[in-house]
């Protein structure tokens, strides 16, 4: 049944691949497990295992002002992780990059801070009608504090940004572009570099959401020239609770703290307080150190395949499985852009998501369902939810012959 | 497959693709709208009373095939049932799809046993009782918008 991946020497030997990935050999309902959930979260390699495991077991202490070698040890191994995504993104400074929970907290942040202090009553903020909630609700909190309007760009039958539409919104009160670099529940890459491009001419910053982007594709933000980008560690192979702001680094400087505590002041009276230079300004509190720790190894694990190999075998997977889904009786693809990545979404005709969901798990076949936190493109496509398998490198085309079968089985038990 | 088979059984099949009593009650009695932010799930569940007996009841919306089985099925087995019973009925549905240590007791349930596969799938049990809860509502008159999120859920 499987037909092997493509073998030219610069391939990606995802056997090999897979080995890193322990989770990847266990069970599911007795089945071997085909994880196609990547876009919610990716599985970890051994090294980001092994890291979490060796920081806690041999080298775990609080960062910052300890004069004991453990927190000499443990601040070193915090600072080279800010270094490792640094040059993983190809920030200029290495004060551009401020740790976060997650791409959630990193929105909020520009919210609460850069928003807060830059947009007024009458000024909007224009988003995408693809944005995941996290690229939504943090605006609209800071619409209703601030009275400014949000503003959204439509989207084609493909999923693809309607950019003529996009530009006319793009408006002399526009204060903030904030976009999804590949959406999460139609796989679209968005035409980002031109989105700044374009916001830029107005004057315009614009904050890019690469949750999604982030572990599919080389980012590099001097490139992109964007204001701020959001990621997050748990979709990068690495931990959970552990996320990434890059903010340009005068924007950053000029921006009010978000949260208040330990670490980002430089003294404190009850009288005033004055805080502390960047990133430490940004990063209120003990931070996850051993996740930002298992970020940095995560970053390694990438950057020593390379994102050409894992490119070329995510798309050749798109390829196939979407060839391959397409072959099911009643089978609908919810996202058909021409630029697009990693995400398989769909909806079979007749048969609930949550019930597609439930049948490929029993064999083994783990898929998300639902809106994906994206209900106004549910919305948009008439849709209640949809069905969505995501690949990731260690993802191979047996799998999707898996996924296949499972939906077969799906169309068997609930016949057209 | 058997597990499938066991879920999926061709009862619930059946009443998922031929809801039973699928209809809006014009000037229902009561009336109250069901949602599972969860998946989506939304329904919305009509009753008439003739005292305390349910005279009539029927329900409206879009789910998965255990939430619209579930439901179609509920209002085969409470119609003509006073509301007592139909409480008694809910609290033996409950233990049924929850309690996995629970007998089925097959005299009371009659059909809504089909839907005993579900105690082994946790994430879909809020698929089938969310009918039921919306039911509850409904009959205690409350206006209430039920969602299985609710705290007391």
């Amino acid at each position: 049944m499987s037909i092997p991946t493509q073998a030219s020497p610069a391939a990606l030997d995802v056997d090999r691949i897979r080995q890193d990935f322990p989770i990847l050999k266990r069970l599911v309902h007795g089945e071997p497990l085909v994880y196609l959930d990547s876009a919610a979260t990716t599985q970890k390699p051994q090294s980001v295992l092994d890291t979490l495991s060796r920081y806690y077991s041999n080298g775990n202490a609080n960062i910052h002002r300890g004069v004991y070698l453990l927190s000499e040890e443990a601040t070193a191994a915090y600072d080279a992780a800010r270094k490792k995504v640094q040059h993983f993104i190809n920030a200029r400074a290495l004060c551009e990059i401020v740790f976060t929970r997650n791409s959630t907290e990193s929105i909020n942040l520009v919210a609460q801070s850069f928003g807060r202090q830059n947009i007024g009553p009458a000024d909007e903020i224009l988003i995408t009608h693809m944005e995941h909630h996290s690229n939504i609700v943090p605006w609209q909190l800071l619409c209703e504090q601030t009275n400014a309007r949000l503003c959204v760009a439509p989207i084609d039958d493909n999923g693809e940004l309607l950019m003529d539409e996009f530009e006319k919104l793009l408006g002399p009160k526009t204060k903030l572009v904030a976009v999804v670099h590949l959406s999460n529940s139609l796989g679209t890459i968005n035409p980002v570099r031109e989105i700044i491009g374009l916001a830029h001419r107005r004057g315009v910053p614009v904050l890019i959401d690469g949750s999604q982007a982030a572990y599919h594709m080389p980012v590099d933000v001097q490139a992109l020239d964007c204001d701020f980008y959001a990621f997050t560690g748990h979709k990068l192979y690495g931990p959970t609770g552990i996320g990434v702001l890059y903010g340009r680094e005068t924007l950053l400087e000029a921006m009010p703290p978000y949260q208040g505590g330990g670490d980002m002041i430089r003294s404190v009276t009850f009288e005033k307080t004055t805080y502390a230079e960047l990133p430490a300004k940004f990063e209120a509190g003990t931070p996850h150190i051993a996740g930002a720790v298992g970020l940095g190894t995560a970053v390694d694990y990438i950057t020593g395949i390379g994102f050409e190999k894992i490119a070329a075998h995510e798309k050749d997977l798109l390829e196939y499985g979407t060839a391959a889904i397409s072959e099911v009786p009643g089978l609908r693809i919810i996202g058909t852009a021409r630029n697009k990545a990693s995400i398989l979404a769909f909806v079979l005709k007749g048969v609930h998501p949550h019930d597609v969901g439930t049948i490929v798990d029993m064999e083994g076949v783990s898929i998300r369902t639902g809106h994906h936190c994206t209900q106004p493109i549910m919305d948009r496509f008439g849709v209640p939810a949809t069905a969505r398998a995501s690949v990731a490198m260690y993802n191979t085309r047996a799998e999707l012959d898996a996924l296949v079968r499972s939906l077969r089985l799906v169309r068997e038990t609930f016949p057209i | 497959m058997s597990d499938l088979r066991e879920l999926y059984q061709e009862v619930i099949l059946d009443h998922n693709k031929h809801p039973r009593n699928f209809r809006e009650i014009d000037g229902a009695d009561r009336h109250a709208d069901g949602h599972n932010p969860l998946c989506g799930d939304r329904l919305a569940v009509y009753v008439n009373l003739d005292g305390d007996v349910i005279a009539d009841v029927s329900f409206l919306g879009s789910g998965c095939a255990i939430s619209k089985a579930s439901a179609s099925l509920m209002t085969d087995a409470v119609c003509g049932k006073t509301l007592a019973e139909a409480q008694q009925l809910f609290r033996e549905f409950h233990r049924m799809v929850t309690d996995n240590d629970a007998s089925v007791d097959n005299g009371l349930l009659g059909k809504l046993a089909v839907l005993a596969g579900v105690r082994n799938y946790p994430i879909r049990v809020k698929c089938a009782s969310l009918a039921w809860h919306t039911l509850r509502a409904a009959c205690d008159d409350t206006h209430q918008f039920v969602t299985t999120e609710s705290r007391s859920s």
